[in-house]
This record gives structure tokens, sequence and C-alpha cells, in this order.
């Protein structure tokens, strides 16, 4: 199964699975739901009569459950979701981070709480991906802008997801996954394979420590492997009730995203040292991008990546700005470790331009808030 | 192969109480599948999360400890990500019927290639002896102090009428047949689902006037009635699976094709 190289004009959830298929992927779970349906229906499609694996289950809880048992047979796996789906999947999340199972879970998200606006955008759901789970966890979240990205970063997910042993995920939106846009998959991609106990791989060197990330023991090569949720040494005993066995492992769980945070983050920077910065993501990074590109008073950060927080380039951009605009669609929750980092850095001023109702923020909605601002 | 080249003794001592059933069906598990010469790396075991969930752990193989009741979803990844791998799921009648009751039915359904064999205590006994499915109707638990109001499911006509391929249930007293069943089951393609009943003397027996493990095991005796006999019975549908009578023996053995076949991923390889 190759995926196909060229110019396309396609649907953003049609670039995902062409992105997927380009990935290596060999097992599709999915239920369907609104607006993710397409890459379900995409990859049943493209998965026939090739060696990979479309199953539609009974529920989001079983989607999430066969792809970690699919990616423990030791082959790349994703779903898809959205907003009532991604809830059902929480629990299965943290038992991927728990036991490093590599999965990619893409959620294009619509307007909740509960069902919500199953038609329409929102970027409700960034906190959930990473708190959404019991316990301390860390995950690794891209936020695709356009038809393009929702390609380039649906690979990337797949690269760090088996890289770093960690469920990753592709956090869109109705509104990148629904629109129409150009889509140029190249003649190389690069991709990477997960570090496989007992095999030596020739791109070794790309590889996270062996102290961080363990070589993973794949089904049914004699590795005995002992997968569990629950606390666990090293060898995979069992450990529940030991203080440091707990202490060590989730401390590796985490340091393993954390001290890695500059390989993974991914962002976009349009005027660079402007007094005002807009800080964005995702499809609600639109409005911004056409002001910032207008507009020399205004430069945008638009972030590519937002798990783990990308505290580099947010510093950076914080300690050269008067004032800091974060525009989400949702009431402010990438607004608050944001303004964190923005305060550490000595920028004081970060206003939040927050629009629901599943509608990006407009250009003209921007400026307006940025005169209020006292920006332009 | 030995029994202690089978279980891992270095994961011992174990979690299951003194006189608990879970040790006679690892012990008719090993023989079926040490008579039939399976490869045990070519094997993998799946458990959710109970008493009867931990098996895996303790079974010198690949061993994925799951979610729970969620043990057949991640099964079923398991098997069709890798079809030449057997896969074999220990589950209880919480982690099966209750929590995960939605994936066992479309884990019938689907028929793909695994064996299943749940171990039935009646009883949440990890927890302490909370009412489980299939505790019988007014039967004693911590969460049904003045008798369980509800009536039990019936896992096996569950697992028949969901589609399964083969379906077996004995008890703990019935080592014999259990062994054979178990035997079918792990040579059987398609779904096959083995439920025994069991003995939890600690969070069932103890409520319930037989605190001795011996007097469930004389019960289970008493109880048990062969399916054939029992199927123009008018309580059969209803007062089943142990208030008077646990219905015993194979349900079901058929051949339907297995969802791999279905779907000709076995080719993969």
């Amino acid at each position: 199964m190759k995926a196909a190289k060229g110019e396309f004009f396609l649907q953003g959830n049609e670039a995902c699975v062409e992105g997927a298929i380009g990935s290596g992927i060999r097992f599709f779970a999915g239920y369907p739901i609104t607006p993710s349906t397409e890459i379900a229906e995409g990859l049943a499609q493209r998965l026939r009569g090739t060696n990979g694996v479309f199953l539609q289950m009974e529920d989001e809880i079983a989607c999430i459950s066969a792809i970690i048992g699919a990616s423990w047979g030791g082959v790349k796996s994703m779903t898809a979701t959205s907003g009532p789906g991604f809830s059902l999947m929480q629990e299965a999340i943290g038992y991927a981070a728990m036991s490093e199972t590599p999965i990619v879970i893409v959620n294009v998200m619509r307007g909740g709480p509960s069902t919500g606006q199953p038609t329409r955008a929102s970027q409700g759901d960034v906190m959930q991906t990473k708190y959404g789970s019991h316990g301390d966890y860390q995950v690794i979240a891209f936020a695709p802008a356009s038809v393009q990205e929702m390609f380039d970063l649906t690979v990337e997910s797949f690269n760090y997801a088996e890289k770093y042993r960690v469920p990753a995920f592709l956090l869109s939106d109705a509104e990148v996954g629904h629109m129409r846009g150009l889509l140029s998959v190249p003649e190389n991609l690069k991709i990477v394979d997960r570090k496989e106990k007992g095999i030596k791989r020739a791109d070794e060197a790309y590889d996270v420590p062996d102290d961080l990330v363990h070589p993973f023991p794949t089904f049914g090569k004699g590795h005995k492997a002992m997968i569990t949720g629950m606390t666990h040494a090293e060898d995979s005993r069992i450990e529940p009730e030991d203080v440091r066995t707990h202490q060590e492992l989730v401390k590796r769980l985490s340091d393993k995203i954390l001290k890695n945070r500059k390989d993974i983050n991914k962002w976009e920077l349009v005027s660079p040292g402007s007094k005002t910065m807009i800080i964005s993501y995702g499809s609600s990074a639109l409005g911004p991008k056409e002001v910032a590109a207008k507009d020399e008073r205004v430069g945008l950060l638009r972030l590519k990546s937002l798990w783990p927080l990308p505290e580099e380039p947010i510093y950076e951009v914080a300690s050269q700005c008067e004032r800091i605009l974060v525009c989400e669609m949702n009431l402010g929750m990438m607004y608050w470790p944001i303004k964190r980092v923005a305060l550490e850095a000595g920028c004081k001023k970060v206003e939040l331009l927050s629009k629901i109702g599943g509608e990006p923020p407009t250009p003209s909605e921007v400026r307006h808030k940025l005169r209020g601002m006292g920006a332009i | 192969m030995d029994i202690f080249d089978f279980y891992r003794k270095d994961r011992w001592p174990h979690v299951f109480c003194p006189g608990c059933g879970n040790g006679t069906v690892m012990n008719c598990f090993y023989r079926a599948f040490s008579a039939l010469n399976l490869p045990l790396d070519r094997t993998a075991f799946v458990g959710g999360i109970g008493c009867s969930s931990r098996i895996p752990l303790y079974i010198s193989s690949d061993a994925l400890h799951t979610t729970h009741g969620r043990a057949i979803a991640f099964a079923t990844g398991l098997k069709l990500s890798k079809p030449d791998l057997k896969v074999v799921v220990f589950t209880g009648d919480g982690d099966l019927g209750a929590i995960g009751g939605n994936h066992f039915i479309n884990g019938c359904r689907r028929n793909v290639d695994m064996t299943v064999i749940c171990i039935n205590n009646n009883i949440y006994g990890m927890t302490g002896g909370q009412a489980s499915i299939t505790t019988p109707h007014d039967f004693q638990s911590t969460t049904t102090p003045y008798g369980n109001r509800e009536y039990p499911f019936d896992l096996a006509e569950l697992a028949v009428a969901a589609g399964a391929n083969y379906v077996a249930r004995w008890t703990t007293r019935h080592v014999h047949e259990l062994t054979k069943s178990m035997k079918t089951a792990l040579q059987k393609k398609g779904f096959a689902f083995v439920e025994v009943i069991s003995q939890c003397p600690v969070n069932f027996g103890r409520r319930n006037k037989m605190a001795d493990p011996t007097q469930m095991l004389e019960w289970f005796k008493e109880s048990s009635v062969r399916r054939e006999k029992v199927r123009t019975a008018a309580v059969d549908h209803f007062d089943l699976n142990m208030a008077g009578q646990i219905t015993v023996g194979e349900f079901v053995d058929r051949n339907r094709e297995c969802y791999e076949e279905l779907i000709g991923v076995e080719k993969h390889g």
C-alpha cells in the first residue's frame, strides 16, 4: 500500500487519510461520528485489498482498545473521532500512556460540551487531550490549520508516536477537516518506525536514549512481554504498592516527552519582532494570519504542536513584544499556559480573543479586538 | 511442558485467595494447552481487570493486561494485526458481562478467531464482594445486603444468541469436561467461549452460608444439570445459573466463517 504522489485537491479529512497511508498505517478502527467520519470512510476504501485492516467497532472505547491491541501486534494503528467519542476514549488514552503504546488518535473537534454542535468547529478539547485521563502523563498533540497540514501533521503524529512510544494526537476541527484545498505529497516522506526489542535498525541515531524510551517488545516474538496499565518496574514486574517504582515510572513517562520538547515542538512565525504578537493555532489562526500579513504592527506565532507546550517559542516571542493576544475557539484554554510563559518572559499584557459557536474568528473581529487593546 | 514452564514461577506468590477456583481453571487450561502441544511463544494472553483477568500475567508468554471490560476489544486488534498469533482471553463475569458486555456480544457476532475463558464467580471478588450481573436472585453480597433483587445474565446463552462458534459451560467441579472443552475451544476457528462457574468462598460463599470451598463445590455438583436435559424446562431462561440449577454442557459447536476469513486478512502473515 503506497500513498499517491503529486498534487491533489482534497478535503482536510481526506488528506489525513493520505497521511496515514503514507505513514504506513496497517490498522484502523473507527466508529461513525460527525465531523470525523470521512476519515473512517476514506480508510475503509483505501485499506481494502491491502495488508492493512479497517475495522468498524461497536463504540469508541472498543476502537481505541483495538488499535492499542493492534499496536502490540507490531503495526501502526490509528483511530479518528470527535467530542463525545473522544471523551469515551479517555481511560484507554491513559492506558496507552502507561503501557507506552504508540497509537495515533485524530480528534476532529466539534462544539461541546455533550452533543453540542456536531457540524461546527471548536477547540474545546485541547485541555482534555492533555488532562482527560486520570493521573500524571504527557502526550504529543499537533494542530493542523490547512489541508496540507492535515497530511503533514498526520505523518508527524505517527512518527512521534513511534519514536516516543506514546499516544499522539492530531487535533483538527470541523473547519480544517471539511475545508478543501491543495495537497502536495512529496516523493520521499520521512517515516519513523518504533525501535523494536532485539532488532537493530539502520537509522538508530534518530532514537531517544534507552533509559527514557525502552525498545518495543512486539508480541509473538518470544519476548514474553508483560504489558499492563498497573504500576510496573523495568522488567515488567507489577509493583502497585511500591512507592519508588511508581515514582520512577511516572516520572520517566513524563520526562521522555518534556525533556524532548525541542525535538517535538513545531510552529510558524509571521513578522517576528512586532510590538503586538498574536498566538493562535488551528483554524482560529487563519483570521490572525490574514491580519498579520497586512499589518506590520502585528505578528503571529502559530503553534503547530500544542503538547508538550512549546514554551521556548512562546518565551522568545513574549520577551520581545509589548502585548500578546491569544486567539482560540473556546472560552480560554491554551490562554492560561501561554499567559504563564509570557509572564515569566516579562510580557505583562496578555489578552484573549475567544470565540465559540462554530466559526473561527474573522480578520475584522481580530482587528476590532486589537484596536480595543490599543495595538492598532 | 512442565506446569512451571507454563506458568511464571518467578511471579509467585499469586494474588488468589485460599480456596479460589482460579487455580483449578489454570490447571485445566495448562493440561488442555500442553496436550495440544501449542507453541507458547506464538500465543498471546489478554485479560481485563479482576481476579481471573490476572491469569495472563502468570503465563510464560506475551500478556496484555488491559483496562476493565475491554479485553475482547484489545484482543480483536491484536489478533487482526497478527493473524498467525493465537489469542486467548481470560476474563470474569463483571469484566465480560457487565462493563464489557457490549464488546462480548459484538465479539461473538464478529466471530474473530480467539478463545475466551470466563471465570464466573458470581461476584466482584477483587473489590470485596459486590453483586455482579451473574449474582443469583436473592443471594447476599455487600451491595445487596437484603438479597439480590435482580436476576442474573446467562452468559453462555448470550454467546450462543450472539453468534459464537463454540460455547460451553462447566463448573470447577467438572475438571475433565472443562479440560476437554478448553481443548475444543483452543482448536476452534472463530470465537470460542468457555464459561466456568467458579467458587469465591471468601467473598461469595462466606455471605451465602458456603464459607468452605468444598461446600461450594458440593453445591455445584448438586445443582448442575446437563443442558440437553433442561432444554424443555420453563425455568431455563429465567432462573438459570445457580438459583436452583446450573446448566452445564456444550451449548453450541458450529463453523461460521470467522472474521479473518471474511476480510481475507489471514494471508497477510
